[in-house]
């Protein structure tokens, strides 16, 4: 808990300064409230209700906040620049997408969000209360606050903060609804990591094979004392215990010596041994032994999993799982 | 009294269930819900901009939902009722080709003013809940010969 804290740097104390203070001063709706939004919004959500037609009609009162939204243009004129704020900015295009009639205030809890990686956001709670409704022609005003932000929390989403105002809808001056907001400003989990295959953990003792793999070179370890090779890599010497090593590059010639079939479950970063379907199947994973004598797992491609074979011939070739990803891979021989 | 609107409504009881509501979330849904709550975050139309931002797809904004939740209330309750308070808290994001199904219970009633609980389902889990007020004419809609 203390932890979570620490490691945002006392960024917790900083958001929470902001709580009490304003979000929106003076907003002003850019359309009184109009039969033609009325019916586009009815259209949508296919509200049939009579009292929402006609030029008598009221809005739905769960219009509320499409009242004080800016649109495409924006509020001018009000804190003009919407670009500071996550979600405009990644747009592209200052104040397009929010249109934003935030306060200087908020502008700066989001950017101190922002600048701590939690870019994205999602609204999560709306809580609204209509105290009279809102009728053709009103003109819509509103204030709202920043009424509270939470601490450092995690979600399936992501890690963030919920950040909660608090608005208060006018119809020509009078108090006509309460809008209550909360968003999570958070820096996204990459969920989507779960359908590419596990990232390989580099580290000072691996690093030298993982940059032979980028240059499409399978190196071995060879112990600098009693010339062993060694396979996976590792700080020292089995043999000998010695602690240098240099390299030798694998031929890419070896053998099935042992393997299993992977058949559940299915994980959608690795696909079926041919690589040809993109979707997940059963795969072969072998102990291959090279031709230098070290073994090593890797997939078996090439050849359906239930073809596979203790002894079957394989040659090494690299395959390009994703982006990010490249891994030695064999391929099997016929027969 | 002939040409009076129906329905004549029996009382409603703490522990009601609202007959069941199923939405389908069409992509024109969602697009055609934000565009009329004047949201134009694009990933609630621009499908490859959701995919950019780790989203599968365009997903329903959450002034969407809070339409609709508000018409699965008056649509129950009929043309007199009036949302006196709609509170959601949205969970797995409604996708297009997906189908919402709201349902609702009556959990208070004091006076005029009926509470219910409604909770959105979809394929993926829950997609809101929420608790509505609603201001119900009673005796309006059980009519003349009920009193």
């Amino acid at each position: 808990m203390s932890g979570e804290r620490a490691s945002e740097g006392g960024l917790y104390e900083r958001l929470r300064a902001y709580e009490g203070r304003v979000a929106v001063a003076a907003g002003r709706g850019k359309d009184p409230v109009n039969e033609a939004m009325i019916r586009h919004w009815c259209e949508a959500m296919g509200d049939a209700h009579p009292g929402y037609t006609g030029p008598d009609a009221v809005a739905p009162p769960t219009m509320l906040q499409a009242w004080t939204m800016g649109g495409l243009s924006g509020h001018a004129g009000q804190h003009g620049r919407a670009g500071q704020h996550g979600r405009a900015a990644q747009h592209g295009r200052a104040g397009q997408a929010t249109g934003s009639a935030r306060s200087a205030a908020y502008e700066e809890l989001t950017a101190l969000l922002d600048g701590a990686g939690y870019t994205s956001v999602v609204a999560t709670d709306c809580e609204q209360e209509y105290l009279r409704p809102l009728r053709v022609g009103d003109e819509i005003t509103f204030d709202a606050v920043i009424e509270s932000v939470s601490e450092q929390k995690t979600t399936k989403l992501g890690t963030g903060h919920f950040v909660t105002t608090r608005m208060d809808v006018r119809a020509g001056g009078e108090l006509a609804g309460t809008h209550r907001f909360r968003i999570l400003k958070y820096a996204p989990a990459h969920r989507k990591l779960k359908d590419k295959r596990p990232r390989p953990v580099v580290n000072r003792d691996n690093e030298g094979f993982w940059d032979g793999v980028r240059q499409h070179q399978l190196l071995i370890q060879r112990c600098a004392e009693c010339s062993v090779l060694r396979f996976p890599w590792l700080p020292g010497c089995n043999a000998c215990g010695a602690q240098e090593w240099d390299t030798v590059e694998a031929r890419g010639e070896g053998t099935v010596y042992s393997y299993v079939v992977m058949h559940h479950p299915p994980f959608a970063g690795f696909t079926a041994s041919d690589h040809a379907a993109g979707a997940a199947g059963p795969y072969a994973v072998g102990l291959i032994e090279l031709v230098e004598g070290v073994r090593m797992v890797s997939n078996v491609v090439g050849v359906p999993a239930d073809k596979v074979r203790i002894g079957m011939p394989v040659r090494l070739e690299f395959l390009r799982v994703d982006d990010d990803v490249e891994l030695p891979v064999f391929r099997g021989g016929e027969g | 009294m002939k040409g009076a609107p129906p329905p004549v409504r029996v009382p409603v009881r703490a522990g009601d269930e609202l007959p069941p509501l199923t939405i389908e979330i069409t992509r024109l849904l969602i697009v055609s819900g934000a565009i009329a709550s004047r949201d134009y975050q694009d990933v609630h139309h621009d499908a490859a901009a959701a995919v950019e931002k780790g989203s599968p797809d365009i997903f329903m904004n959450i002034l969407t939902t809070n339409g609709l939740v508000g018409r699965y209330i008056t649509d129950h309750f009929g043309p007199r009722s009036v949302l006196r308070k709609v509170a959601i808290r949205l969970g797995a994001p409604n996708y297009p080709g997906d189908t919402m199904v709201l349902t609702g219970t009556v959990t208070h009633i004091e006076g005029d003013a009926v509470q219910v609980k409604v909770i959105g389902v979809n394929a993926i889990g829950r997609h809101v809940t929420g608790t509505v007020t609603v201001i119900v004419d009673q005796a309006a809609d059980q009519g003349t010969g009920a009193v």
